[in-house]
């Protein structure tokens, strides 16, 4: 199998599904003639023409927006964020219409729509392009939010995004785009969007994370495992929803939990998780959950990013008290 | 305006100019030559009927309100003629993406009157409603629905599908970046979308001057790459005319068009609200002289088009298919609680079954 970079495995499963499907459209800043900023949509409009993936005017609203009425129609749009920190024009589009669309109406309207929006710090990007606050997105009813953690996962899960027939916010962590590689077959199958992923088993903690920050954490687990613990490493790849069955089970064999997440601690995804299994899973456990994640301040610009995202060392220390925990 | 500050020996490269349109008088005269579409006294009766249907249903819907039997209802008191001429040029494929003051169209294009009580009584079920499957619901924030307009246009485009998406938004929209975006889109895609701005002077307490700098709506238009034009929006026959033109451009492949249509709120902003508060009575006073249904039946009376017989025989029917409607939706029981999941997703993800589950519970219990 050929192996391939994250963005170059969302190129595939685009191009894959605009094959396959003459509904699916793709819109955005720069995606046409440039291909994407990232590359993510290189050559796309050669081979589906510029009707089908088209270079919309600078306007995020619009974007997410022209996505409902699409999608309301019957056209399947992919719509892409050049970045996270400009998505937030588009909260208005997702919270009042996109989520709600198939509900308010009953049935009678759809939104089978999809935004993509690179995701997290850590490529020393100008302000405001390295954010990470997919808790927001997944506060939203009626939408899925998913964030692949390898070239693999992001095939096979943004074709399932891109089919599914509700709306779904898409998060690629750009600081795997090129760093992550790994072997896709462009078969055209597809992964679930509601099952975590068991990236490594273990039978003494459990490593919850999602995005970039895996690649931290599978590194904190071969260190973890130097020092005798065996750590297991859940991907949880779809936020919402969430595999809440995976995530218990893992817990009821290790009894313990540390999870990782770049974003901001408070109201982070991580204290839905940790509410989830103090909930469900408090008989199981043998140590409080705990969090390493990024800190409660504005993420910092390029020269302190590397402070503020988790290290290997944050979660190895971090993994190593939960463990210690009697 | 800024243009004069600028050195007058500078050469012209663009001018622009917003035209205004309208055809009955305030008191029902000719004010110029009536469009085609007007010797047909049917349909001048029937856009007649719709906006009197309209007025008795709005006044009946506020007194279910005041009685605690309905939710906040937003009436079209005055302002009657836009939506109704403007759906009154559409055809059943056009896509309507209404505001939520455009209870006229909706009843134009096949709605019924329980499914909007259903609605403002506080039941998602009025959104699943008899008119166009493909027509959208009523949208309440405000103006967002012009990004989607433009959506379906573009998708009419990408198909080749000879059909028009017609938008309506309040004046207080226009001031809204989502208007904006859609329009500039649109133009640059010379979409088949038509864009109606129902000028009626207030944005709930803030008036058109606080509202915009610009000297019309309707000029909005031209920085998009389309015109605007302005119409008596309390003259069913302009609206009606303007309507039919700019739908007709729009499916023959010309593009955009954007209607700015003035006339006046003479009711409250919505039942929430007591319009007294921000404006003078002499100044609706005056406004009652401009009103679309006594414009129109003085035309209609004076053409020997319309009696008084009919009048009464109208009134009376009015008020039997509105009484019927009440009925029919004080009889509609509310949904089964657990039911706020159904059409969530398309399939109820597994993780969100308990909460389901506890709600049936609840209810049986």
């Amino acid at each position: 199998m050929p192996e391939v970079t994250l963005v170059e495995a969302v190129n595939l499963a685009l191009g894959r599904a605009m094959e396959d499907d003459p509904d699916v459209v793709v819109l955005g800043e720069d995606v046409g003639v440039n291909g994407g900023v990232f590359r993510a949509t290189a050559g796309l409009q050669k081979r589906f023409g510029a009707e089908r993936v088209l270079d919309t005017p600078l306007a995020e609203l619009l974007i997410s927006g022209l996505c409902v009425g699409m999608a309301a129609q019957g056209l399947k749009p992919v719509g892409e964020i050049q970045f996270m920190g400009f998505i937030y024009p588009c909260l208005d589009q997702l919270v009042n219409h996109a989520s709600r669309m198939r509900n308010r109406t009953q049935g009678r309207l759809t939104c089978p729509m999809v935004l993509r929006t690179p995701h997290g710090a850590g490529i020393r990007a100008p302000e405001h392009h390295s954010e990470s606050t997919e808790a927001m997105l997944a506060h939203i009813p009626g939408l899925r939010v998913v964030i692949p953690s390898s070239p693999e996962r992001a095939y096979g899960l943004l074709l399932a995004a891109i089919r599914d027939p509700d709306p779904v916010v898409f998060l690629e962590p750009t600081r795997l785009y090129r760093a992550a590689k790994g072997e896709v077959q462009d078969d055209g199958e597809a992964l679930p969007l509601d099952r975590a992923f068991v990236l490594r088993e273990g039978r003494d903690i459990t490593l919850i994370g999602w995005g970039a920050v895996l690649k931290e954490t599978m590194a904190a687990a071969d260190a973890l495992s130097a020092e005798g613990i065996a750590a297991e490493v859940i991907d949880l790849a779809t936020l919402k929803p969430y595999d809440e069955s995976t995530v218990l089970g893992s817990i009821a064999k290790t009894g313990r939990c540390l999870i990782v997440h770049e974003a901001a601690h408070t109201g982070g995804f991580g204290a839905e998780i940790a509410a989830f299994i103090a909930e469900r899973g408090l008989s199981s456990l043998l140590a409080p959950v705990t969090r390493v994640t990024g800190y409660d301040t504005v993420i910092p610009m390029a020269r302190l990013e590397q402070y503020y995202m988790p290290s290997v060392e944050r979660i190895v220390t971090g993994a190593r008290k939960v463990c210690q925990f009697s | 305006m800024a243009s004069r500050r600028v050195n007058q020996d500078l050469p012209v490269i663009a001018r622009f100019e917003v035209r205004h349109r309208n055809y009955l008088a305030p008191d029902g005269s000719i004010a110029r030559p009536l469009p085609a579409f007007a010797s047909d006294a049917n349909l001048l009766i029937a856009l007649y009927r719709a906006m009197v249907l309209l007025r008795l249903f709005d006044k009946k819907a506020v007194a279910l309100q005041r009685t605690g039997r309905l939710g906040t209802y937003a009436v079209s008191l005055g302002q009657e003629a836009v939506s109704v001429g403007i759906a009154s040029a559409m055809r059943e494929e056009d896509v309507l993406l209404p505001s939520y003051r455009d209870n006229g169209a909706l009843l134009w294009r096949g709605v019924k009157l329980e499914e909007i009580l259903l609605f403002w009584g506080g039941d998602e079920r009025g959104n699943c409603f008899s008119g166009p499957l493909h027509d959208f619901p009523f949208c309440v924030p405000v103006g967002s629905q012009a990004p989607h307009a433009a959506g379906v246009a573009y998708a009419f485009k990408l198909r080749k599908e000879p059909r028009v998406a017609v938008c309506l938004f309040g004046d207080g929209a226009t001031s809204k970046g989502d208007v904006y975006e859609a329009m500039n889109f649109a133009g640059v895609h010379k979409l088949p979308v038509v864009f109606v701005a129902t000028n009626n002077q207030w944005a709930i307490s803030v008036p058109l001057r606080l509202q915009t700098g610009s000297e019309t709506l309707a000029q909005k238009a031209i920085a998009a790459g389309f015109a605007g034009e302005q119409v008596d929006g309390s003259d069913v026959v302009a609206m009606r005319a303007a309507a039919e033109e700019a739908i007709a451009a729009a499916r023959d492949g010309k593009g955009p068009h954007f209607i700015e249509a003035v006339t006046y709120r003479l009711g409250d902003h919505t039942t929430s609200d007591d319009a007294s508060r921000y404006r003078s009575a002499d100044e609706v006073q005056a406004h009652w002289k401009e009103e679309p249904i006594a414009r129109l039946r003085a035309y209609l009376v004076g053409q020997k088009m319309w009696s008084k017989a009919d009048e009464e025989r109208l009134a009376t029917e009015c008020h039997e298919r509105v009484e019927a409607a009440v009925e029919r939706y004080l009889a509609t029981a509310p949904r089964r609680p657990e039911t706020m999941f159904d059409h969530l997703y398309a399939d109820l993800p597994e993780v969100y079954t308990a909460q389901r589950r506890e709600l049936a519970g609840e209810h049986d219990a």
